[in-house]
C-alpha cells in the first residue's frame, strides 16, 4: 500500500527518525494557521509547499491549471497563500502520472531546511527493501541524492552501497557507521547519520514495510541528518497489525473501478486493451492476458476471480470488466480444480440473464472439475455464448472475433 | 522414484480441523496420501476424519513419525507453524497460506535453514506425485502419471500444464507448485534440480511469472547441469510495469524481471521457450518426439 509524503514522514518520525517538519492543509483558508504554526515550532522563515499526490517528480511537475511546479519554495510567510493556490485543487502531470493529471487535494507546508549555516548542505539517497534473492533486507545508499536512482545505478553504479541485514541479529551498530564513513560523514554529522540509520531501519522493521525511499536524506548547514522526502509503501499482508496505517489509504489515489472489485473480493487491474478477460489464478491470468495479446487483441484487464468463484462473483465480475467501454470481448478461462466449473457457468448463465442481451461477444473455456456439465449447462440455456475446452481454441475464438 | 513426497510420505495438516484444513485434508485422503494426523492446538486427542489431532507438530513426529506437514494455518500464524514444523524434525514443509507478512517470511526462512527440511511455498498449490500421493490442493484427476516433472510458481497454470502434458501422451511425474511470493522455501532452480536428478522425470517444465531473478537463476544451472529438456513459459508478458499482478511477487522491477527478459534468458541457456501458454505439452512432445 502507498502512502502520502506527509503519511510517510508521521510514521518515520513516530519511530524517531528526524524529518523535514510540517504541516498538511485541504484548504487554502487553513495555509496562513498552519504556516505560523510551523514557524513557532521550528523556527523557519520561508516554506515548501509540496503537492500530495502518489507519484515522483513532482518538483519538476506542472499543475496544468496554473502552470506551477508541484514543490515550489514561498519565501516568507505573506507568499503562502499564492503559491497553495497555485498548486492545491489543480492537476499535477509528472514523469510518473502516465500523462495524465494526478488532483492535488491536500499540500503539505514544510520547514525550509537548506538554510545557510557552517557548512554545505549535502543530499544523499537511502532506501531500505527486501532482497528477493537473498531472502533479506538491505539499505540501499548513494552518495548522489536528488537525483533518480535508476539513473544513478546506470551511470555510475560505484555510487550505490548496499548494506545487507541478517535477521538474527539485526541491524548493528558497525554497519551504521560504515553507512555514514561511505557517505563521506566525520564529527557530528557521521553520529547523526548512524541514528538516522539505526531509526529508520527500526521504522522499516516496525510498520511491516515493503519499501522505504528517502531521497534526498539531507544532512544540513548545522550538521542535522533529515529526510526531506519519504516514499513509504506498506505490505499490505503486514497490515492486520496495523490499524492506524490501514485506514491512511488513499482511495482517491486508485482506479475507482479497482477499489469497487477490491471491495468484491476481486483481484483486478486495469489495463488498456479491447479484450476484457475473467480467470481463476494469477499465473493462469497473466497467461491469459498473453494469449490475449498473441490473438491480436489486447487484454482489457486483469482479473483473478480466485479460488471460490460462484455465481455472485461472477456476476460482480462481468459489471466490473463491462464497465470498460473500450472492451470489444470477454474471454472467461477458468481452470477448475477447487472452482467448480458448474458454478461458474451457473454465474454465467445467470448473469446474461440479468444482462438481458450481452453487448459484446462472450467466450467461455471451462477445463478441470465439471468441466462437461459446465458446458452442458451453457449449451441447453440457449444463450449467446461461444464455448470451448482448449485453451488453444480460446485463442483462435479471440481472433475470430476481433476479425 | 519421484521427489520431495510419494505412497511412504507420512503426512500430517497443521490447522486440520479448519475449514480449509478439513476440506483438503479429505481430498488428499481419497486421492490415496498417506495422511497420519493432524494438528490443531488445544485440540489434541480429538479424532477428525478418522484420524488423530494433536496439540503439537513434536507429539505428532513422537507417535505417528510424520515427516511430512502442508500447513493451512491463516497468515498471522502461518510463519510460526512453519518454524514449528521445522523444528519438531518434518523433513518437507507444504505451505499453502497466502498473504503470509513479508517480515515473518524473512523471518522464518532463516530460522529454517538450521533444519534439514525443505520447505515448499507458501502461497502455493503444493505437491503432487502422480498416482502416489497429493501434498496440495491441486485436482488430482489432471495429474496423470507419465514422465513429465512440472515447476511452476503458479496453481492453475500448473493444472493447464499438466493436462496438455496428459493430452500429449506424456503425464506427470511430480509437479512441485514452489509459489508466487517474494520469499518462498524452495526456488526455481532448487526444484529443477531436484526433478533433473529423478530417474523417472524424462523432461521437465518450467513456468515461471515476471518479477525476482528465480527462472533465470534456475535457467543458468540447467545450461551447466542439463541431462533433459527443459520447456519454459514465463507468464505476463502483457503485464504493466510496477504494478502486482494476484501474486505478490509478480512485479516488474527493472528491466531484468519482464517476462521477455527471463524468456531470453531461458532461451540463451538452452531452455525450449514456448511464448503460448497453449503450447506446453505439444512443445514436450515435440523435444522428446513424441506423437500423442
Amino acid at each position: 500500500m502507498n502512502l502520502h509524503e506527509y503519511q510517510g514522514k508521521s510514521i518515520l518520525k513516530s519511530f524517531g527518525v528526524a524529518i523535514q517538519e510540517g504541516r498538511v492543509v485541504d484548504k487554502v483558508e487553513d495555509a496562513q494557521a498552519a504556516a505560523k504554526e510551523l514557524s513557532a515550532e521550528t523556527g523557519t522563515e520561508w516554506y515548501v509547499v509540496k503537492a500530495q499526490i502518489h507519484a515522483g517528480g513532482r518538483g519538476k511537475g506542472t499543475v496544468e491549471e496554473t502552470g506551477s511546479h508541484g514543490v515550489v519554495l514561498a519565501k516568507g510567510i505573506d507568499k503562502v497563500d499564492d503559491t497553495v493556490k497555485g498548486i492545491l485543487g489543480g492537476h499535477l502531470t509528472t514523469a510518473q502520472t502516465n500523462g495524465v493529471g494526478k488532483l492535488v487535494n491536500k499540500v503539505l507546508i514544510a520547514e525550509d531546511v537548506y538554510y545557510p549555516g557552517a557548512s554545505e548542505p549535502s543530499e544523499f539517497y537511502m532506501s531500505v527493501l527486501l532482497d528477493r534473492g537473498a531472502g533479506r533486507n538491505i539499505i540501499m545508499y548513494s552518495t548522489e541524492g536528488g537525483m533518480d536512482i535508476e539513473t544513478v545505478a546506470e551511470e555510475t553504479p560505484h555510487l550505490i552501497f548496499k548494506e545487507e541485514i541478517d535477521p538474527r541479529v539485526g541491524l548493528q551498530g558497525f554497519q551504521t557507521r560504515k553507512i555514514a564513513f561511505n557517505l563521506g560523514l566525520s564529527g557530528q554529522a557521521m553520529k547523526q547519520m548512524t541514528k538516522f540509520v539505526s531509526a529508520l531501519y527500526a521504522a522499516y522493521e516496525g510498520c511491516d514495510a515493503a519499501m522505504f525511499e528517502i531521497n534526498p536524506v539531507l544532512k544540513t548547514s548545522d550538521d542535522k541528518i533529515i529526510a526531506v522526502d519519504a516514499k513509504v509503501t506498506l505490505d499490505g499482508s503486514g497490515l492486520f497489525r496495523h490499524a492506524e496505517y490501514a485506514a491512511m489509504r488513499d482511495k482517491t489515489e486508485e482506479d475507482a473501478t479497482e477499489v469497487e472489485a477490491d471491495e468484491a473480493g476481486l483481484n483486478f487491474v486495469k489495463l488498456d486493451g479491447n479484450v476484457g478477460c475473467m480467470v481463476n489464478g494469477a499465473g493462469l491470468a497473466m497467461a491469459t492476458m498473453d494469449i490475449i495479446k498473441l490473438s491480436g487483441g489486447n487484454p482489457a484487464n486483469f482479473l483473478d476471480v480466485g479460488g471460490t468463484a460462484d455465481a455472485e462473483r461472477v456476476e460482480k465480475a462481468f459489471n466490473i470488466i463491462l464497465k470498460d467501454e473500450n472492451v470489444k470481448a470477454i474471454l472467461i478461462n477458468i481452470f477448475g480444480g477447487i472452482v467448480r466449473c458448474d458454478r461458474v457457468a451457473q454465474g454465467v448463465v445467470d448473469a446474461y440473464k440479468n444482462f438481458g442481451s450481452f453487448p459484446v461477444p462472450l467466450i467461455v473455456r471451462l477445463q478441470g472439475t465439471n468441466a462437461e456439465e459446465a458446458k452442458q449447462l451453457i449449451d441447453d440455456s440457449g444463450l449467446d455464448v461461444i464455448s470451448v475446452v482448449q485453451l488453444q481454441d480460446a485463442a483462435d475464438k479471440v481472433k475470430e472475433v476481433l476479425a | 522414484m519421484s521427489v520431495l513426497v510419494n505412497k511412504d510420505s507420512k503426512v500430517i495438516v497443521q490447522g486440520f480441523t479448519g475449514s480449509e484444513g478439513t476440506f483438503h485434508a479429505g481430498q488428499m485422503i481419497e486421492y490415496g496420501t498417506n495422511v497420519v494426523g493432524g494438528v490443531t492446538p488445544g485440540k489434541g486427542g480429538q479424532t477428525h476424519l478418522d484420524r488423530p489431532v494433536f496439540n503439537t507438530v513434536a507429539d505428532a513426529v513422537t507417535e505417528k513419525g510424520a515427516d511430512t506437514s502442508i500447513i493451512f494455518v491463516p497468515p498471522a500464524f502461518a510463519a510460526d507453524a512453519i518454524m514449528e514444523a521445522a523444528n519438531a524434525g518434518i523433513k518437507v514443509i507444504v505451505c499453502i497460506t497466502e498473504g503470509i507478512p513479508v517480515k515473518d517470511m524473512v523471518n522464518a526462512k532463516e530460522y529454517i535453514a538450521q533444519y534439514d527440511c525443505t520447505l515448499i511455498g507458501p502461497n502455493c498449490p503444493g505437491v503432487i506425485t502422480a498416482g502416489e500421493a497429493k501434498v496440495g490442493i491441486m485436482p488430482g484427476f489432471v495429474f496423470k502419471e507419465g514422465k513429465i516433472g512440472i515447476v511452476s510458481k503458479s496453481g492453475t497454470l500448473t493444472y493447464e500444464a499438466a493436462d496438455q502434458v496428459a493430452k500429449a501422451g506424456l503425464g506427470i511425474t511430480t509437479a512441485i507448485g514452489i509459489g508466487g511470493d517474494p520469499i518462498i522455501g524452495t526456488t526455481t532452480k532448487e526444484a529443477v534440480e531436484l526433478l533433473m536428478n529423478d530417474p523417472e522425470t524424462e523432461g521437465i517444465v518450467m513456468i515461471g511469472e515476471i518479477g525476482g531473478n528465480l527462472e533465470a537463476d534456475a535457467a543458468r544451472w540447467v545450461k551447466d547441469n542439463s541431462k533433459k529438456p527443459v520447456v519454459g513459459f514465463i507468464a505476463g508478458e502483457t503485464a504493466p510495469k510496477g504494478r502486482t499482478m494476484g501474486h505478490a511477487g509478480a512485479i516488474v522491477g527493472g528491466h531484468d524481471d519482464t517476462a521477455e527478459a527471463k524468456k531470453q534468458i531461458m532461451r540463451d541457456c538452452g531452455i525450449h521457450v514456448v511464448d503460448s501458454p497453449a503450447e506446453i505439452g505439444k512443445k514436450m512432445a515435440e523435444v522428446l518426439g513424441v506423437t500423442a
